[in-house]
């Protein structure tokens, strides 16, 4: 199947203080339709420069589409106008963001804001704007809807707020919704609830979802697809069952290792991954990854791998033979 | 007509020697002023009748949702926020009235290590000072003996000594919390509050600090008491729970058996929920309905009965008190989920 979005050796530049900063080196991945990809990573690893890329959004934030593609449905986003991505946005391709509150307008109604979502898009006349603000409640488990029509964001608990966030995005029947970060913010229980939203309206409505998280445990429960990012880069891409049954990038497999489970005793030394992500103004040679990583050699010191297909899954590792430990099976 | 028989399930009794904190009816109530009159007539019940004892050398965690207490028990119970009810004793010390400077004493032995590593150091004092700040105000240490002890803390947390002279923002999130760490120690306290202190970090991060954080226990003799929203660093780190619910306690019990066998049906749902880093885990899933109740009005009865999905017309109206039901575990609730 032709995948929906194909984002293709993408660099993004961002103009700080008159220094030019890459914050995305190279970055290539595909969302098929009805797919869910998460990017994850850690805090500083490019996951909401890639959204923001893809929105065009970056723009707003001295930031610049250095080289590469990004084809919706064929068409190239980076080559776009603003005014050409003002129809784009919101319509085909939508997205939410971690905090609710400072997306929504504190003083227009939900009705309202919904409504606007609707008609900004469609020629649809009020009647029917107004009927499909309350489907869409309906849609993202909100009851009482004509209530919650007329309220204001700040009379409603931060789950509820994210439901209308999802609402709106949902407004022109996006074929692709960006999610930066939607339950980080919220208690598990409602984290839960979202998640299952998020998973019901998938099946709903087939769209495609692109999640970002940092939560391993999010991405296991909502992902086909994973996309994991270092510095700026991906190193390794694969199923959501390749990518924790078998991690292939010492990244990841470090990634999944810290993360305390059932298995180690408690109070155990957990596993975890020395150092902290370089600063993208002073990136280590080779692979970005080196200083950390137990298994560099010099190969890794000196030449930055490329992602190349390994057992269909990409990885960007010199020894990815090592960590998923074939050497060990083959002596 | 009520009967005590021998066999009703009492809660472990622990030697007053092994206790270093103990609160009783903690009450912590916050005024809602009238807009119009200022008169106060409401009150957020933030921490509302708890009882608990901290034993020496144990984490104690406490999980529940967000505006459910859990930092305001912590900080009333270091006195940072004063009680509005209730007494709280520390090693045996009835420390509820104490005065400003004969508490100054007792909080050298309880400190604090916060969820914000950014916002929590001063960004214009160098490292160095920042370590050495609490000798300096009690003046213990000066001169060489204080910067050999400040260079000795250093190491302890796994901080590099050369780099005392640098600045907050010269250190990531993690190496932060580190110099936060390190204050919190610095007066060989016996009882740290963390509250969300590996919060903020990423995995990998979190795990060396959570790793540093029992490693400090075991060479201190630390007690802690641990606030984290996350569930699976909470059944790392803890000896014991407590489950919060709108200022109340609705489940205390030993981690392991907690996790495995949930009697608050809250606990359950928070348990349940809690997403596993594993694809194939297929858990059947308690999801609430709704979310956590105003703590200006809690509902009648068991504050948790307008979401729970055992709720019976009795929850309505008369509440669980938290009870034992067998020596490591108590729960609040007229329906546990175990006997115990
Ligand atoms: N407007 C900007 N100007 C300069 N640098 C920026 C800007 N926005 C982001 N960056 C840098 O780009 C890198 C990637 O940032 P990004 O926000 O994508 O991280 P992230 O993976 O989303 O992290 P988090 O988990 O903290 O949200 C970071 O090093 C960040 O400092
Ligand atoms: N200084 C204060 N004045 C008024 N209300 C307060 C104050 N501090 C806390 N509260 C209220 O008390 C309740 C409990 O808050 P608290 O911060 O203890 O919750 P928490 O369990 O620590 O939540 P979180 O997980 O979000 O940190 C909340 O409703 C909060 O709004
Ligand atoms: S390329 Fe080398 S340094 Fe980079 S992750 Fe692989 S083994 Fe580690
Ligand atoms: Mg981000
Ligand atoms: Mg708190």
């Amino acid at each position: 199947m032709q995948p929906i979005l194909k984002v293709d050796n993408l660099c993004v530049d961002f103009n700080s203080d008159g220094k030019k900063i890459r914050a995305l080196d190279n970055i290539s991945f595909d969302v098929k339709q009805g797919e869910t990809v998460c990017i994850v990573g850690e805090s500083g690893s490019g996951k909401s420069v890639t959204s923001l890329s893809i929105m065009r959004l970056l723009e707003y934030e001295n930031g610049s589409i250095a080289s590469g593609e990004i084809l919706f449905e064929g068409e190239d986003l980076a080559q776009k106008t603003q005014h050409d991505m003002r129809d784009i946005r919101g319509n085909d391709i939508s997205i939410i963001f971690q905090e609710p509150m400072t997306a929504l307008n504190p003083v227009f109604t939900i009705g309202r804001q919904l409504m606007e979502g609707v008609m900004r898009h469609k020629k649809v006349s009020k009647d029917e704007a107004y009927n499909r603000a309350l489907e869409l409640l309906e849609l993202v488990g909100i009851n009482d809807v004509k209530v919650r029509m007329k309220q204001h964001p700040h009379e409603l608990s931060g789950g509820m707020r994210q439901r209308i966030m999802i609402a709106i995005a949902l407004a022109c029947n996006p074929k692709l919704l960006i999610a930066d970060e939607p339950t980080t913010a919220l208690d598990v229980t409602i984290e839960a609830q979202i998640i299952n939203l998020l998973n019901e309206l998938k099946e709903k409505i087939n769209m495609s979802i692109i999640f970002i998280t940092h939560d391993m445990g999010v991405a296991a429960e909502i992902a086909d697809k994973i996309i994991v990012m270092y510095a700026g880069k991906v190193v390794e891409e694969g199923t959501v069952y390749q990518i924790f049954d078998e991690p292939t990038h010492p990244y990841t497999k470090g990634l999944l290792q810290s993360i305390p489970t059932e298995k180690e005793g408690r109070k155990q030394k957990l596993y975890s991954i020395e150092g902290t992500i370089p600063s993208l103004t002073d990136l280590p040679t080779g692979c970005r990854f080196h200083p950390r990583c137990e298994f560099a050699t010099d190969q890794c010191r000196q030449v930055e791998p490329s992602l190349q297909d390994v057992n269909g899954r990409k990885v960007a590792c010199w020894n990815y033979d090592k960590v998923i430990g074939k050497d060990k099976v083959e002596s | 007509m009520e009967t005590v028989n021998s066999s009703e399930p009492s809660e472990k009794v622990v030697d007053e020697q092994d206790v270093l904190v103990e609160i009783k009816n903690l009450k912590k109530y916050f005024p809602i002023k009238d807009g119009l009159f200022n008169r106060e007539k409401q009150f957020v019940k933030a921490v509302d009748d708890i009882s608990l004892q901290i034993r020496k050398g144990e984490t104690f965690s406490l999980v529940g949702e967000s505006g459910s207490g859990k930092s305001t028990l912590g900080r009333t119970i270091l006195r940072l926020q004063e009680p509005t009810d209730g007494q709280i004793f520390f090693n045996g010390k009835d420390i509820t009235n104490l005065k400003k400077r004969d508490m100054r004493k007792i909080r050298h032995d309880m400190q604090v290590i916060y969820q914000d590593p950014y916002g929590s150091l001063n960004p214009r004092m160098k490292i160095y000072d920042i370590i050495a700040e609490p000798f300096r105000i009690n003046k213990t240490l000066s001169g060489k003996a204080l910067e050999k002890r400040v260079i000795e803390l250093m190491e302890l947390v796994g901080l590099d000594p050369t780099r005392r002279n640098r600045f907050p923002h010269e250190f990531s999130g993690g190496q932060r919390q580190r110099i936060g760490i390190a204050r919190a120690i610095a007066l060989n306290p016996k009882f740290i509050l963390a509250d969300e202190a590996v919060s903020a970090l990423d995995v990998s991060v979190q795990a060396q600090v959570l790793n540093l954080l029992v490693e400090l226990q075991e060479e201190l003799d630390l007690t802690y008491l641990f606030i984290a929203h996350g569930l699976n660093v909470v059944r790392h780190i803890s000896d014991r729970v407590g489950v919060m619910y709108l200022g109340q306690l609705v489940e205390v019990g030993e981690v392991e058996e907690l996790y495995k066998r949930p009697a608050h049906p809250y606990t359950s749902a928070l348990i349940s929920t809690n997403p596993t880093p594993d694809p194939r885990a297929k858990r059947e899933k308690v999801i609430l309905q709704g979310e956590i109740p105003s703590p200006s009005n809690p509902p009648s009865g068991c504050r948790f009965h307008t979401r729970c999905p055992l709720a019976q017309d009795i929850c309505k109206t008369k509440t669980p008190e938290l009870v034992p039901i067998s020596e490591e575990r108590s729960v609040a609730c007229h329906f546990p989920l175990i006997q115990g």
